[in-house]
């Protein structure tokens, strides 16, 4: 991606002046559930019980804590990318595109602050 | 649909076209990647949000969700509950399966006709199979 030429400037970018960043960014989001899901169904699996202590104990871990403030950023990235698309496919009135535009750019990040602030929460304590 | 002479072969066409394993496993990817992202990431949020709060939240979670301790409406949500969380697995195992196809149809391998059904029917059997394993797991141990 030069700034020489015209060609130069547009070149790999496309209809969507942001070339394959939303392509790749799926692939590296998706990479990082198979990892970060994985670990959580199996972790909740081998749990011994699944009571308020024994779970709330598992999470305030320092491992599991950071693994799910990962999960906020990365499932919620890797979901608000995927709804988008599934949206562009599906909605073609201009309404309905403000609509959704304003879904995607606004209910992941609230959703993942949500579970971020939680997760915080149970991990530097406090009742 | 449903073709006379299946010998021949037919350029798919808007109404002249078989289901075959790729397009079930495509539409299937959308269907579980969606659920996964409004009832999976619905749910997970409910469920740290409740275990933040304090026992009292988790305990109603764990009510609404799998155990209907409280009947009347948490029987039934409880039923409904178990359900979506084995569909929620399958849809995380069949997601996972389809995306790691993906990922391997990103670097250009795997697209013979042959190949190509073999892995997009694979995807639906390993999704099953780890299902079924994870649930035996879970509730049998």
């Amino acid at each position: 991606m030069g700034n020489g030429t015209s060609i130069g400037r547009v070149r790999g970018l496309g209809s969507s002046h942001e070339g394959t960043h939303h392509w790749l960014t799926q692939r590296l989001t998706a990479v990082g559930n198979l990892v970060l899901i994985t670990f959580l169904i199996a972790s909740l699996a081998l749990l011994p019980d699944h009571s308020y202590a024994t779970v709330r104990g598992w999470v305030a871990r320092p491992l599991p804590s950071i693994a799910l403030i990962l999960i906020m950023i990365n499932t919620f990235t890797h979901a608000r990318m995927g709804v988008q698309v599934m949206l562009e496919d599906y909605v073609h009135e201009e309404g309905g595109k403000v609509i959704a535009w304003l879904l995607v750019n606004a209910v992941p990040f609230a959703a993942a602050a949500f579970g971020i602030l939680s997760v915080l929460r149970i991990a530097l304590g406090g009742a | 649909m449903a073709q006379s002479r299946k010998a021949q072969p037919i350029s798919p066409h808007l109404q002249i076209w078989r289901w075959g394993p790729a397009m079930l496993v495509s539409i299937l990817h959308r269907i579980t990647g969606n659920g996964l992202a409004f009832a999976g990431l619905g749910l997970l949020l409910w469920w740290i949000g409740a275990l933040a709060s304090g026992a009292g939240a988790y305990q109603t979670f764990l009510d609404y969700v799998w155990l209907g301790t409280g009947g009347g409406l948490q029987a039934v949500t409880a039923i409904l509950g178990k359900i979506v969380l084995v569909g929620l697995t399958w849809a995380f195992f069949q997601h996972a399966a389809s995306g790691i196809r993906h990922l391997i149809l990103d670097i250009g391998a795997g697209y013979e006709l042959e190949t190509n059904a073999r892995w997009s029917s694979l995807t639906i059997v390993i999704s099953v199979i780890l299902t079924i394993a994870f649930w035996a797991f879970v509730l049998l141990r």
